[in-house]
């Protein structure tokens, strides 16, 4: 008798009626609440479509010459002026934001790739844990500043020979961000595969007879993205810095290709009479990596379930 | 804790060796000739015994041999006989610049303390400025001083040393014409007008610095501070009548400083590799302008030696960090 007015007034409580909410749209709701990270997902999203398709709106040449009009203020005809060969610096910035970020994002995938993978692997398979860990270790002792810039220097030449000027600095600068900065990323997704592995659903997919690649890409990797995606929006930042760093040392990109860092580097030259050609490419490393610093900010807090719904 | 020290420092050694390897083979495959320099005219006999005397012609274990032997043996003989006036090195082969052909140790002596006066006192500078922030935005979180100080410190993350640096200079020395733009490291302090003008050039290369270390450090210690404030003790300790700053910079300062402590020892080698750019951009000659000229004229003992220095420093504030962690945090001692 008990059982059934149970059953009855568990029948006469209200249906849902909305679907049950997916957990990306609850990240979604908390990511909206941070007002920074917002405003620096917005902004970098402006910037990346501004260094894209901009030059679709603003058709001038970045390595045009024009002697006769060099060094001139801003005008209608040059908004940000012109440089000391006269060529136009809207269409060099965005040329060079053009390089700068795609450096910055895909040195950043290779980083991911490498410390997702490292990470992995090492949480997983408890024989490789302990020689990946202190490979990590050693990676993470090493001077990463002064061994990008030999890097930079010994594999400059063989690269250029083989993959073109352009092309061979932009492989050699990516590869060389790319595998000095897959450390940290390592270290917490091992953390996070470490935990995960002695959770019920892992023991249960393998109870069922799931394989070792299957359980990692099906119950493991979808489980640790949210801090992969955070290191991700952080790597961008490094990267880009990075890249600038070494352009602005002179050991990055060549003179004639613009990027950020060395756009900066050349403006330098000309800080006394010119001091805008410093500061609108600093200008725009420093909106770009304070946008993605943002955005990872508010990507960390949506994603750990601890804060959201708070 | 005497055996933890003591294993750690023996694992450094592998540590140490496996990065010095790594450097070596890197600068192994370097293309560039230390004989590039010399004229067409000298004959390749004369040039094969040139490079020779450079130390080229052995095979790469050997050179890597010697190398490790230069630099861990004769060097520390050669600072004893420095010291104590023996004379243990007496024609022994140090390691020499292909650049200047004199020792490197020597060089790296000179351009050492210009190198840490700067970044020593930037640091400093840091820690002075963002030890309090951190404290008073942990204690008033979420008010407006916390929400400036979160703002001030994501700036100074994203603003590279590269951009405020050559910023200062167009303000400071452009257009107000306050401070020098380029560090003059032959300034002799013994008077007091030397000494204001040491300051002068000092001022800006620290603040430089210092903005992106307070930017990191401000932001550990708050979060460090808020660990600790909603914790069991804190109430206790208020319960029990203690007034509130006693509270605060007594009880939960005390233990929020254990990891921020250990996160200052770990800063300290990557501040030496960040102060390269800052070295560059106001001409300081320390060992950052060193390491990059070194690497511009293909100087390869001079790169090899230096960034093994910075290695050094790395494992070295790494073992720091480690026992000072222990020695503060009675409950993470590694028996």
């Amino acid at each position: 008798m008990t059982e059934l007015s149970k059953t009855q007034t568990e029948l006469n409580q209200p249906q849902p009626t909305k679907p049950p909410r997916s957990q990306w749209l609850d990240v979604w709701d908390q990511f909206k609440t941070h007002k920074g990270a917002m405003m620096g997902g917005v902004l970098f999203v402006l910037i990346v479509a501004g260094v894209y398709l901009g030059p679709f709106l603003w058709e001038i040449d970045a390595t045009k010459i024009d002697i006769r009009a060099r060094n001139q203020g801003p005008s209608m005809a040059h908004p940000f002026g012109t440089d000391q060969l006269g060529r136009d610096l809207l269409a060099r910035m965005m040329a060079g934001g053009a390089t700068s970020v795609s450096v910055g994002i895909t040195a950043m995938l290779l980083a991911l790739f490498l410390g997702s993978f490292v990470g992995v692997v090492a949480g997983f398979f408890k024989r490789l844990d302990g020689p990946l860990m202190r490979l990590t270790d050693l990676f993470l002792a090493l001077p990463l500043l002064p061994l990008l810039l030999v890097m930079m220097l010994l594999f400059r030449e063989p690269l250029n020979a083989a993959f073109g000027l352009e092309q061979g600095i932009f492989i050699l600068i990516v590869t060389s961000i790319g595998i000095t900065s897959w450390m940290p990323t390592a270290r917490i997704v091992r953390g996070d595969v470490l935990a995960l592995k002695e959770r019920e659903f892992v023991l249960a997919a393998r109870s069922i007879g799931t394989t070792n690649s299957k359980l990692i890409t099906r119950h493991i990797l979808p489980n640790v993205l949210s801090p992969i995606m955070v290191s991700a929006t952080l790597g961008i930042a490094t990267a880009i810095i990075t890249e600038s760093a070494l352009s602005f040392l002179g050991l990055g990109f060549p003179p004639d290709f613009p990027t950020w860092g060395r756009l900066l580097f050349d403006g330098t030259d000309y800080l006394q009479q010119y001091p805008e050609r410093v500061i609108w490419p600093g200008l725009a490393i420093s909106l770009t990596v304070l946008s993605v610093n943002y955005l990872g900010d508010g990507l960390r807090d949506a994603l750990d379930p601890r804060i959201r719904g708070r | 804790m005497l055996t933890f020290t003591i294993r750690r420092l023996v694992l450094a050694v592998p540590t140490l060796l496996f990065i010095s390897l790594v450097i070596f083979l890197l600068l192994e495959m370097a293309p560039g000739d230390p004989m590039a320099q010399v004229p067409l005219t000298v004959p390749p006999e004369v040039k094969e015994k040139m490079r020779e005397a450079l130390g080229l012609g052995e095979p790469m274990p050997i050179r890597f041999w010697k190398w490790i032997v230069q630099f861990f043996w004769i060097e520390p003989q050669v600072l004893i006989d420095h010291y104590l006036g023996t004379s243990f090195s007496e024609g022994k082969l140090r390691v020499i610049s292909w650049q200047t052909r004199s020792p490197v140790m020597d060089i790296v002596v000179q351009r050492i303390p210009q190198t840490l006066w700067v970044v020593g006192t930037a640091y400093i500078v840091a820690i002075l400025i963002a030890l309090p922030i951190g404290i008073y935005s942990a204690y008033r979180q979420y008010s407006w001083f916390d929400q400036m100080g979160t703002f001030v410190s994501m700036v100074g993350f994203s603003v590279p040393p590269f951009f405020s640096g050559v910023l200062v200079i167009v303000i400071f020395s452009v257009q107000l014409g306050w401070f020098p733009s380029i560090y003059d490291t032959t300034l002799v302090v013994n008077s007091w007008d030397s000494f204001v003008k040491q300051l002068q050039q000092m001022i800006m290369p620290v603040m430089v610095l210092a903005l992106q270390i307070t930017a990191q450090l401000s932001r550990f210690m708050r979060a460090s501070m808020l660990d600790n404030l909603n914790q069991d003790y804190v109430r206790t300790a208020r319960a029990k009548g203690l007034s509130e700053y006693v509270v605060v910079m007594v009880h939960v300062l005390r233990n929020s400083m254990i990891p921020v402590v250990t996160v200052i020892a770990l800063g300290i080698p990557a501040i030496f590799g960040g102060a390269i750019i800052t070295e560059q951009v106001f001409k300081v000659n320390g060992i950052g302008q060193l390491l990059i000229g070194a690497i511009q004229a293909n100087d390869l003992p001079m790169v090899q030696t230096l960034t093994f220095i910075f290695a050094v420093l790395i494992v070295l504030f790494n073992l720091i960090a480690d026992v000072l962690y222990g020695i503060l945090d009675p409950r993470i001692r590694y028996d």
